[in-house]
């Protein structure tokens, strides 16, 4: 009986699974065919991978301090956003990581408050605490009015791309912290025991025991501050005050202007790549899993 | 012979409550010693002060003479096997077995070399590549045991190793447990509930119950001179009884004077006497010594288990003649048979099996002394005999 229900789904199974199943096509994959559709196509939606190719060859002219240079626009724009998400993903990691064991060692009931704590931000909207960023931030925002309390110089951080980071690492470190959290957690205690019982020094144990034991935590911590950081719009435009442009800013522009096509191109390549990079990862891990 | 580890006066309190109570043992090199008692006595919580993991909030350990409660685990030369294996699941077999050798920088080919003969003694050759996921719960304990003993510590401690094998392989590891400890040298110290385990494997049995020592001693000397009524009843069973020295080699219990054995008690001293169940005899009635009803028949095999009720107090026998239900008896008990006990504060919990079933012995194994101490209530007696 047991083994039946394991291999095939039951009517109430199939019954429970149908709403998701419904959501899954209309709202997952019939816009992902439309995106594809949209990049490969013209606005007389005639096949063409102009969209494409032109997110890799379209220059601009950029003029600052070290005079006027020829860029590649999209590759530059990508470049950036890559370099600040990986940035704020690895502050979230460093930061996030030995927090999480630290929580997970904990009594239970320490753990439920600090979790909760991580988890409190995350219920308030996501423009609102990027707000609240601007005020602290700003030149006569209130950081700057406590450095002057103490007597201290003024910093220019709004505008700037420590702006950007610290935004991205505010809201996301949750999504760090919560799945590796969730894996050390379940880790077992003897585990520990056994490794310093075997003669591991306590950063012996971190090292050979609760590092590889966490590695899907920290994987699935990456993927999650990673992408989101990789393409967002809003934090870039409201603490780096415009100034840097990255790739989300680039869909979101490209789709306000009306131009549909390209801008489901340069999604469809960022889709593209975020997911070779997941894989590349993810096989690295099992790799090491098994060894 | 060498002493290896000696605990004096170790004691441990979790959140105030007494777990260790002054606790002294000196463990011998080479020697197989095994921590008996019930669950909640103090035997885990001891092997932890050894490895480690625990520190005794007062008293001495001392290892190799060296006093070491301020060494860490890792720079103990103690190694540990756990109750549920704690395999590394993100390493092969070869790599768990290779482990502490990797921690201490050992040669590449020293290492090859040593695991691999640690899988041989274990029997596990040809399993290097596996996952130990996917190993047996045995074949899963012989890598633990080999993880623990390639770095070729002086102790070894085992913690309930056995606890979670079918009984067919719990057999079968006993005897090999108790070879790889001849063929090693090493000394053990195993943590055990279960007595038949204990008795089998040790050279010395340490009996402990609430936190104390009850009993230190060979398996014979602990089942036949058991020094108290806790040991008489969890090491086997045991008909206690009350009695009263008359004088040297003369008790009197259940209203009969016997000869025996014991002596160096004071003239009319309170006693506690042990009859184990295989040493009495069954005899025609009017030859008994002590003569009673029997209320129940169990056959188990080898032998008869039999309750007979004398004057209100229930005998457990165990004889290979058949005796009916309700049939009147005479029991016959030799001097060697008795065994004297001073009293102590377990005198009148144990020993009396008015309200004994197959059933309630099963799950008093598992749940333990309180269990044990619920048997005996007076009015459980009360109710069982009413009916």
């Amino acid at each position: 009986m047991k083994k039946n229900a394991s291999r095939a789904l039951t009517l109430v199974q199939r019954l429970a699974l149908a709403p998701y199943s419904v959501w899954a096509v209309l709202f997952i994959v019939v816009p992902l065919f439309f995106v594809a559709y949209y990049a490969f196509t013209d606005q007389q939606f005639r096949f063409t991978t102009e969209n494409l190719a032109r997110f890799f060859t379209a220059t601009s002219q950029i003029t600052d301090e070290a005079g006027t240079r020829e860029v590649h626009t999209y590759l530059l724009i990508f470049w950036r956003s890559l370099k600040l998400a990986v940035i704020s993903t690895v502050i979230c990691l460093v930061m996030g990581y030995p927090f999480a064991y630290m929580i997970s060692r904990a009594s239970a009931r320490t753990q439920s408050v600090l979790i909760t704590l991580i988890m409190i931000p995350m219920w308030m909207n996501f423009l609102i605490r990027t707000y609240a960023w601007m005020t602290i931030l700003q030149d006569t925002g209130i950081l700057n009015g406590f450095l002057g309390l103490l007597g201290l110089g003024k910093l220019h951080i709004i505008g700037t791309e420590s702006a950007v980071v610290i935004g991205m690492v505010y809201d996301y470190f949750p999504y760090m912290i919560l799945p590796i959290y969730s894996v050390m957690a379940k880790m077992d205690v003897k585990l520990l025991e056994a490794a310093r019982d075997l003669g591991c020094s306590p950063a012996g144990v971190l090292r050979r025991v609760v590092w590889p034991l966490s590695l899907p935590g920290v994987i699935s911590g990456v993927t999650m501050v990673l992408i989101p950081s990789i393409s967002t719009f809003y934090i870039s435009q409201k603490l780096g005050n415009g100034k840097f442009y990255l790739i989300g800013d680039a869909i979101e522009s490209q789709y306000a202007a009306n131009n549909l096509h390209f801008a489901a191109a340069i999604a469809f390549i960022l889709m593209i790549i975020l997911l070779a990079g997941m894989a590349v990862m993810q096989r690295h891990a099992n790799r090491r899993a098994v060894a | 012979m060498k002493k290896i580890v000696e605990l004096k006066n170790v004691s441990k309190s979790f959140d105030g409550e007494l777990v260790l109570d002054h606790i002294s043992l000196d463990i011998y090199d080479n020697e197989f010693l095994t921590l008996l008692g019930p669950s909640g006595c103090g035997k885990t919580t001891t092997l932890r002060i050894i490895a480690g993991f625990e520190q005794a909030d007062e008293g001495e350990v001392i290892f190799l003479g060296e006093e070491i409660s301020a060494v860490p685990p890792h720079k103990r030369n103690v190694n540990t096997v756990f109750q549920r294996y704690a395999l590394f699941p993100h390493l092969n077999v070869f790599e768990n077995v290779a482990f502490p050798l990797r921690e201490k920088k050992v040669p590449k080919a020293e290492i090859e070399q040593r695991v691999n003969e640690m899988l041989a003694l274990v029997a596990l050759k040809g399993f290097e590549k596996r996952s130990v996921t996917s190993l047996s719960g045995g074949q899963q304990q012989r890598v633990a045991i080999a993880r623990a003993l390639v770095g070729k510590p002086r102790v070894l401690l085992l913690d309930e190793p056995l606890a979670a094998l079918d009984l067919k392989l719990r057999k079968d590891m006993q005897q090999e447990l108790k070879n790889i400890q001849k063929a090693t040298g090493i000394t053990f110290i195993f943590v055990t509930h279960d007595q038949e385990e204990a008795l089998s494997m040790s050279d010395t049995v340490v009996v402990m119950s609430e936190g104390r020592i009850q009993q230190i001693g060979t398996p014979i000397d602990i089942y036949n001179e058991p020094k108290n009524a806790f040991v008489a009843d969890f090491i086997g069973e045991s008909n206690i009884l009350d009695g009263v020295m008359l004088r040297d080699r003369r008790v009197s219990f259940s209203g009969h004077v016997f000869d025996c054995v014991d002596a160096g008690f004071e003239l009319k001293e309170p006693v506690d006497v042990v009859v184990r169940p295989e040493d009495v005899d069954i005899v025609p009635e009017d030859k008994g010594m002590l003569k009673g009803v029997v209320t129940s028949v169990t056959f188990l095999g080898v032998h008869y288990e039999i309750i007979v009720d004398i004057d209100g107090f229930k005998w457990m026998i165990q004889t290979t003649d058949f005796v009916d239900v309700d049939e009147r008896i005479g029991l016959f008990i030799e001097p060697e048979a008795i065994h004297i006990m001073k009293k102590s504060e377990y005198s009148g919990m144990f020993g009396d099996y008015s309200s004994f079933s197959m059933e309630l012995d099963e799950i008093g194994e598992l749940e333990q002394i309180e269990e044990l101490g619920e048997l005996t209530e007076p009015d459980e007696a009360e109710s069982e005999k009413s009916e």
